[in-house]
């Protein structure tokens, strides 16, 4: 089976006051079709950045792509005109994102928000796209649909307007939708139920989905891969199982552990990452996440280790000490269970 | 005090309620009803406790700490701090008060002045309640107050915006103890930090704690972090506490539908628990709380309901020691 999705050693910076940002800093990825893949890691390290690249809305200035291929079903998404991207958006790819109060218009109803897509991507006349709405708005579980076509997006609550986002996604039958923290917004057991939503459907009309969050709960319960982002780069990625229970880059075991667990006895102490994140204009040629490092040797201030396999197969992992850190990290594992 | 009696709790509310009137129309506005945003809440925290304050987005838990901040005067109920309610109290009083209350905010990016140095934020209570006049002592305690809080003292010569998510944080902390306050309300003080982040705040929170002897209302949504650092949990629902109980007890064990459809709702990070773990959502939205619905606010969501749910509002019953559930159905 052919990828999907082909991410290729992307590149995207911004030039700011402070310099130049390498937002995403050679990143590269599958998305096999059907599949759920997470990306996750430090706030600021390239997550919605490299999905916006994908959709090829990095605002210019200050921001450019400046390397790479994005092979979407076989075509260079970086080699389209403005006028065909517009059109993969939407149709092949559909977009959803944490706030949908700024993704929607506030001023069109729900129902035109719905047909105008139709309408602009499958030419659907009215009639067939508004049938359409309907069917769309009861599959993302909306009910009383007939009235809710007609309201405005202020007056749906947080959770219906993450449906409606979501109905507006699927509108054309995409093969891959984006979600950036998809849910963040929203309360725990609204979350869950618009999560459960998106597995179904994407599970049942078998759309890919990219999705990208903090939660590591999340991440572990709908994601079949994950990639594992720090400073502008993938520095682990791997089935979910493999990150979860044989992490192999000091950035992850330490993000791992740093969160309480409801379902394990409670901890004296929660045992955080040290140190600050990095500052992206101030990279030197050495591993990025050196000075907050539990691992680091001279070696690392070198270079800049490079996503090598490690584990499993399909397995990645981009730290020079990742095959010999898993004894370390037992052990340490091992205090704190004790 | 004598070590066996009865402690008096640092706070406690008793029948507290806020009610804010919405009008309708622009020219001739006219009341049309209440959102009963905090509707009749019973609770107390002893000195040196951690209690937990949970519930969906619009349950009350930011009305309640702004009430017992007196940020707001509430429609009914007493405040009792330290024994004296404060309730009622006027803006004079309420002066000597706000050095014994502070407040810690989610947001540490609109919460710091972007124009003023972080020592001058820091400074800025010191001054205002005249503790400290001699700007030189001001100082010192600015750079003693940012390294209590693991920051370098040199922050002091840095704007807001020339530190991150966490120092940031870090610095409404320090501002928050300048005074030496005996109680602080923590709203969502950790909940817009990065993961790896949150965990530096949480420990640091419990440090202060331990060191100041601090007691602490802690208001987040994230049940993890709130099981982490609490003794005791109120959970909220559209303006009513529903249960109440020890951290572990509530935890291990629910009473409540409602908190068990939070609880459950709460994805464990670990793709093996997650697979095996059964999980069914609860249906429907939040109802608005300017028309709640009636009898027990949860019915329309809760698996559990009859015909009486309806009709009467459950009254907050002890089922065993120390854990009190608002719901007629659980025994
Ligand atoms: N318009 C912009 N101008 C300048 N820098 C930008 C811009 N957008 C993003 N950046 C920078 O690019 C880097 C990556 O940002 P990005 O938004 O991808 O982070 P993220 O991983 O999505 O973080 P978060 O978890 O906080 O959403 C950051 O350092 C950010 O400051
Ligand atoms: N000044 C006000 N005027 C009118 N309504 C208000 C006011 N302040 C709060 N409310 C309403 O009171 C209810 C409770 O709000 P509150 O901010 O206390 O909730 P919360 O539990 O802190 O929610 P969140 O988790 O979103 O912070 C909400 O319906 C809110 O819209
Ligand atoms: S390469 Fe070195 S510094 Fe980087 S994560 Fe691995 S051990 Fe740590
Ligand atoms: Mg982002
Ligand atoms: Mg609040």
């Amino acid at each position: 089976m052919s990828a999907l999705l082909d991410v290729r050693n992307l590149h995207t910076e911004f030039r700011t006051g402070a310099g130049l940002v390498r937002a995403v800093d050679g990143v590269s990825y599958t998305v096999d079709p059907g599949e759920t893949v997470a990306i996750v890691g430090e706030s600021g390290s390239g997550k919605s950045v490299g999905a916006m690249s994908i959709l090829r809305l990095i605002p210019d200035p200050p921001g450019r792509i400046t390397q790479g291929q994005i092979l979407f079903d076989g075509r260079d998404l970086l080699r389209l005109s403005q006028v065909e991207m517009r059109e993969i958006r939407g149709r092949d790819i559909g977009m959803v994102f944490q706030e949908p109060m700024t993704s929607l218009n506030p001023v069109l109803t729900i129902g035109r928000q719905i047909t105008e897509v139709l309408e602009q991507h499958q030419g659907a006349d009215r009639l067939a796209a508004e049938r359409r709405a309907l069917e769309l708005m009861e599959m993302v579980g909306i009910a009383d649909t007939g009235r809710r076509l007609k309201q405005y997006p202020h007056q749906l609550s947080g959770g219906m307007r993450q449906r409606v986002m979501i109905a507006v996604a699927l509108a054309c039958n995409p093969k891959l939708i984006i979600a950036d923290e998809p849910t963040t917004a929203l309360d725990v057991t609204i979350q869950a139920q618009i999560l459960e939503l998106m597995k179904q459907l994407t599970l049942r009309l078998n759309v890919a989905l990219i999705v990208i969050t903090h939660n590591l709960g999340v991440v572990a319960r709908y994601a079949s891969r994950v990639n594992v982002m720090y400073a502008g780069r993938i520095v682990e990625a791997g089935s979910a199982d493999a990150i979860y229970h044989d992490p192999r880059h000091p950035y992850t075991i330490a993000l791992l552990r740093s969160v309480p667990r409801l379902d394990q006895p409670r901890r004296a102490r929660l045992d955080p990452v040290d140190g600050q994140p990095p500052d992206l204009t101030r990279l030197d040629g050495g591993c990025a996440f050196r000075p907050r490092c539990r691992f680091a040797v001279e070696q690392c201030g070198e270079a800049r280790p490079a996503l090598a396999p490690t584990g499993e197969a399909g397995h990645f992992a981009a730290c020079f000490r990742s095959d010999e850190l898993v004894a370390a990290r037992d052990v340490a594992a091992r205090e704190v269970a004790a | 005090m004598s070590g066996d009696a009865v402690e008096t709790p640092l706070l406690e509310v008793r029948g507290l309620a806020m009610h804010f009137p919405v009008s309708e129309g622009i020219v001739l506005s006219r009341k049309v009803g209440d959102v009963k945003a905090v509707d009749g809440v019973d609770f107390a925290i002893k000195r040196g406790e951690t209690l937990g304050l949970v519930g969906e987005s619009g349950c009350g838990k930011t009305t309640t700490g702004r009430c017992i901040l007196r940020l707001e005067r509430p429609s009914a109920g007493q405040i009792l701090f330290d024994g004296q309610d404060i309730s009622g109290l006027g803006r004079k009083d309420l002066v000597a008060l706000r050095r014994r209350m502070q407040v810690i905010f989610q947001d540490p990016y609109s919460s710091l002045n972007p124009r003023m140095k972080v020592g001058d934020i820091i400074a800025e209570p010191i001054k205002v309640h005249g503790v400290e006049p001699d700007a030189n002592r001001r100082r010192a305690r600015v750079r003693e107050l940012l390294s209590i809080c693991g920051l370098d003292p040199k922050f002091a010569d840095r704007y807001p915006h020339e530190m991150s998510g966490g120092q940031r944080q870090r610095v409404g902390i320090a501002r928050a103890l300048a005074l030496d306050p005996e109680f602080i309300v923590c709203d969502e003080a950790v909940s817009a930090l990065d993961v790896s982040i949150q965990a530096q705040v949480v420990n640091l929170l419990e440090d202060l704690r331990e060191r100041f002897r601090l007691t602490y209302l802690f208001i987040a949504h994230d049940l993890s972090v709130v099981r982490h650092l609490c003794q005791r949990v109120v959970v909220m629902y559209l303006g009513r506490i529903v249960e109440m109980a020890d951290c572990d007890e509530l935890f291990d064990n629910p009473l409540h539908p409602y908190t068990q459809a939070l609880l459950s709702a709460v994805p464990i990070p670990d793709p093996r628990v997650e697979a095996t773990r059964d999980f069914r959502p609860a249906p429907g939205e939040v109802p608005s709380p300017i028309n709640p619905p009636s009898g027990c606010v949860f019915h329309p969501r809760c698996p559990m309901a009859v015909e009486g749910c309806k009709r009467a509002r459950p009254v907050l019953r002890e089922l065993r020691p120390g854990h009190w559930v608002a719901c007629s159905e659980v025994q």
